[in-house]
């Protein structure tokens, strides 16, 4: 016994870097590699946003004649890459690049992961994946690839699509590299979370953002294969005219040499990596929301234990509903049952985590600090997202709903919105411990406040955009019969929102920059939160985080007046017997 | 006021929620009127509505208040309770039983869905970039087989084939099926059928993947090539419905429209009477000199009729009937005569002289001097 309680940590020497390149470029400190992702993830999901802004000018004034320049192409190319972006390069890299590093040895009380050099190489290759997809936009190539993020075949590799060469190669060695980026993270992760904690730590005190992360990578490494064997085959399919995912068809008058392939195939692999994808997003994003909630609600969250099951019954409910996807694929319809059941079922788990974050409110003692009000209007986007995944699992009402604004206004809300909400509470949450300083409350309150009610205001009308009829992923809409013209005045509030909120976000930018130099000093522990990235004898906490010894944990991470203890918190670090 | 600006947070929040409500109410923007029997659907979709709306205000409103309620007092203290297995499991047994409420009709209306009545007639939807064509089985009652290619040879040296889709087949039908001389073969996105009966939609697409979709009729599916795909329904109003694809198909997805009449039985037999079988299609082909069956053969290559109908209907490019010797204005106001300088410049620089009303979308060509000379013969036969 006396041995399995020296962590595995304590038993290796930690090399410590000796140039500055080695502390600030190729670092292989778990801290620098997560400020590396979150910077990339951040400038590469600006370029997303753009993209957006962009084509909600076009939909909601195609007549303003300074935007003559963009046209069907580049609406359709700004289409996938703001959907590729935002998925893989921003979300996935921010939730587990970013904060997975920062926070998962800090958390289990960890010097470091447990594979520090593939940690380092994780980043670089990510780096690699965002240059190859945004070669893409190399002018005189025909641009990126214009398939929709989902990369539907026939019509990826077809003439009648742009990027249909060029652009569509780059984005699927992207997702290949992205691919090895992430495997190279995620086995690092699940690594250090089983064998790095340190003594005391046992699976059931660590606090939920490490177990969202934790079944979140799981799901990443079972998934992002199919992915990856997708993308390698549709690359054999363009480049030596194998028929994977190619029928024989007509491509703009050419008779194409493909034959007897099936695009369902792709779609079927697409989504038992798209599915789980969605979760490898929320689940992160339901655990630091989680903390956030406890550590500023002052008051344990409610239901822990069911809160860890609930998120691994997610993960593992995650890998059977994927063809709800594609009702109206033209799959057998018999899986329509199956998979609307599968769908319908996995809301029982979610719903449990929604009633625990409100019962957590319950008698609390509720601090709105901005990371807070980012926690508490993810709870509200999410509700509303989660609801209209109930009307589109449901196979019948997929029927009418499918392929309209209301997907998009659904999906948005609960994996697009949602998400980033969390992110920002999380960032607002660990700044100070991150840098040493405070962010700035009045431009973080205006910030959330503009981004919280923006999204919104864009999102919540445009359900009701798909129940009319209007129909997603259109370069124009044109006069339609079936729906009123109000609708078009519908989808000019929408656009100029989304204006604002695109601007709001310089109201971030600059607070994160003004903050690291003149932000009010932070303290070892600002929010009074009891996990153990906030016991560090230094913060910002040095290479290897704990100094000699690492620290020991005698409790779980929420102990928040405990009646009888003399202050609202009790670090995980605090014997038992000197609680009362 | 000073409350109101203590509790902003709470207030705001549960404003959202009430707002939501309000504006769900207020809407003007709600679902299409329906025309189809499918009214199964709409109510499955109340149901849920009910439901997930009723969920969302009680807990949007109970969070508004706990925020109002709790908020945070240096003297005030939280409830330690880490655990309540009795509230935790009335909640998900309440959550389970919702489920199942709006599941179970979901799927009775899917087997509805699923099962096509044995009375139903059956109409063909033929998607391409990016334009619809329609077939019906005719009086046999059977659709004649297609195929993509004829005279396919997968010889030791790879496989050959010729196109069995051109301008002359447009559909695609396999030569030598008896079945398919009666079909009706509608080359055009007009489409009409008869108000109160069962139909069934079946679907084939030429190049990428498209959705038939009429927002009135409620059901929609993806066309698939190399498959056949299916939904039923039946019209219960006449009247004039657009037809629209909604499954993204390339450039031109969202100019990939179409007209659907639902018209009384006399009046759709008037109509399907006026359109030709294939039979007819091909006895109306007069063979055609070499040097314009080329033309037609390089123009059908080469994807011309994606763009430039011979039938007079405008898709993405101006139509060549009737093109040969006309006066056409051209986009900056000027007007020039559709002589053979003019077409060979069009199809070089297409650009330079756009005709009024569509866009600079089309890709220059260079072709051999033969290849031109046989496409300007096609181009002044078929303009006739």
């Amino acid at each position: 016994m006396a041995t399995a309680e020296i962590p595995y940590q304590e038993t290796v020497p930690l090399h410590h870097p000796k140039t500055w390149i080695g502390k600030y470029v190729f670092s292989q400190d778990h801290k620098v590699i997560a400020v590396q992702y979150g910077i990339t993830a951040m400038a590469v999901g600006l370029v997303a946003l753009l993209l957006s802004d962009l084509m909600r000018i076009q939909i909601a004034f195609p007549d303003w004649s300074w935007m003559d320049w963009f046209v069907e192409d580049y609406y359709y190319q700004a289409i996938t890459m703001h959907g590729m972006i935002m998925v893989i390069y921003l979300l996935t890299a921010f939730l587990l690049g970013a904060f997975g590093n920062f926070t998962v040895p800090l958390m289990c009380g960890a010097r470091d992961m447990v594979f520090p050099f593939v940690n380092m190489l994780s980043y670089w290759v990510y780096l690699l994946s965002v240059i190859i997809l945004l070669l893409g936009y190399i002018p005189g190539l025909g641009g990126p690839t214009g398939a929709g993020w989902t990369l539907y075949p026939p019509q990826t590799i077809t003439e009648g699509t742009p990027g249909a060469d060029w652009g569509i190669t780059t984005m699927l060695a992207s997702l290949a590299v992205f691919i090895v980026a992430f495997t190279m993270g995620g086995l690092n992760y699940i690594t250090t979370i089983l064998q790095a904690r340190t003594r005391g730590m046992s699976l059931m005190r660590l606090p939920l953002t490490v177990w969202g992360i934790f079944v979140a990578t799981f799901l990443g490494l079972l998934a992002f294969p199919a992915l990856f064997v997708s993308a390698i085959m549709m690359i054999l399919d363009l480049k030596i005219g194998t028929s994977f995912f190619m029928p024989a068809i007509v491509s703009l008058g050419q008779t194409l040499a493909y034959d007897g392939g099936q695009p369902l195939l792709f779609q079927h692999l697409f989504w038992f990596f798209g599915h789980p994808e969605v979760y490898i997003v929320a689940l992160p994003a339901f655990g630091v929301v989680s903390d956030l909630i406890s550590v500023h609600a002052r008051k344990n969250i409610f239901g822990y234990r069911l809160m860890v099951w609930a998120l691994v019954f997610i993960g593992i409910l995650s890998f059977i509903v994927w063809a709800h996807h594609m009702f109206v694929a033209g799959m057998h319809p018999y899986f329509g049952f199956f998979f609307a059941t599968t769908t319908l079922i996995i809301a029982v788990p979610t719903a449990i985590k929604v009633y625990n974050w409100i019962l957590t409110l319950w008698k609390a003692n509720i601090k709105l600090t901005v990371p807070m009000l980012y926690a508490l209007s993810f709870v509200l986007t999410f509700i509303m997202g989660g609801i209209t995944g109930l009307f589109l699992g449901n196979v019948i009402i997929d029927i009418p709903l499918s392929d309209t604004y209301f997907v998009v206004a659904h999906f948005h809300m609960v994996m697009g919105v949602s998400p980033i909400l969390a992110i920002f509470g999380g960032i607002y949450h660990w700044y100070p411990k991150l840098t040493g300083r405070m962010l700035n409350d009045t431009l973080g309150k205006w910030h959330f406040w503009i981004t919280f009610l923006g999204t919104y205001v864009i999102y919540f009308p445009m359900h009701y955009l798909g129940f009319i009829g209007v129909p997603r992923r259109y370069y124009e809409n044109f006069d339609s019969s079936f729906y009123p013209a109000s609708a078009e005045f519908l989808n000019e509030i929408i656009t100029i929102t989304a204006l604002i909120v695109g601007v709001a976000q310089i109201l971030y930018i600059v607070n994160l920059v003004h903050s690291y130099f003149y932000g009010k000093s932070a303290g070892d522990n600002p929010w009074g939160a009891n996990s153990l990235e906030w016991c560090t004898p230094e913060t910002p906490p040095g290479h290897g985080n704990w100094g000699e010894k690492l620290p020991t944990v005698h409790r779980w991470a929420y102990d928040y007046s405990v009646p009888g203890s003399e202050k609202d918190f009790i670090p995980q670090t605090v014997p038992q017997e000197r609680t009362s | 006021m000073r409350k109101i600006l203590e509790h902003h947070v709470a207030i705001l929040l549960g404003l959202v929620v009430v707002g939501s409500v309000i504006f769900n109410v207020w809407s003007p923007w709600q679902f299409t009127d329906i025309a189809s029997n499918w009214e199964f659907i709409d109510f499955t979709v109340m149901v849920t509505w009910w439901i997930t709306g009723v969920a969302f205000v009680l807990l949007g409103l109970f969070m508004a208040w706990a925020i109002w309620r709790y908020k945070y007092h240096e003297s005030g203290e939280s409830h330690y309770e880490p655990e309540h297995p009795v509230l935790e499991s009335w909640l998900t047994i309440i959550t389970s039983i919702g489920v199942v409420i709006m599941l179970a009709p979901g799927l009775i209306v899917w087997d509805d869905f699923v099962q096509v009545p044995s009375d139903a007639m059956e109409v063909e939807v033929y998607g391409e970039q990016w334009t619809w064509k329609f077939r019906f089985p005719g009086e046999d009652g059977i659709f004649g087989t297609t195929s993509v290619k004829k005279n396919v040879d997968r010889g030791m040296d790879g496989p050959t084939f010729e196109p069995n889709i051109t301008s002359l087949n447009p559909f695609g039908m396999r030569e030598g099926d008896p079945h398919g001389e009666d079909d009706i073969l509608v080359a055009s996105n007009v489409l009409h059928l008869p108000i109160d009966r069962n139909i069934k939609v079946v679907m084939r697409s030429k190049d990428v993947l498209h959705n038939f979709w009429v927002p009135e009729i409620r059901a929609k599916m993806d066309m698939v090539p190399g498959m056949i795909t299916y939904f039923w329904f039946r019209p219960t109003r006449t009247g004039e419905f657009e037809i629209l694809c909604a499954e993204l198909c390339g450039r031109g997805h969202h100019i990939m429209r179409g007209e659907m009449y639902i018209d009384t039985q006399e009046d759709f037999e008037t109509w399907l009477d006026s359109q030709v079988t294939w039979a007819e299609m091909k006895a109306g082909q007069t063979p055609e000199e070499p040097m314009v069956a080329k033309g037609r053969q390089i123009a059908d290559q080469n994807g011309c009729f994606a763009c430039h109908s011979l039938d007079g209907t405008s898709v993405v490019g101006p139509t060549w009937k009737g093109l040969w010797g006309r006066e056409i204005t051209l986009s900056d106001g000027t007007t020039v005569i559709a002589d053979e300088e003019y077409i060979v410049e069009s199809i070089v620089e297409p650009n330079v002289k756009l005709v009024e009303g569509f866009g600079s979308v089309m890709t220059p060509y260079a072709f051999e001097d033969d290849e031109m000379e046989a496409l300007v013969r096609f181009l002044q036969e078929t303009s006739k």
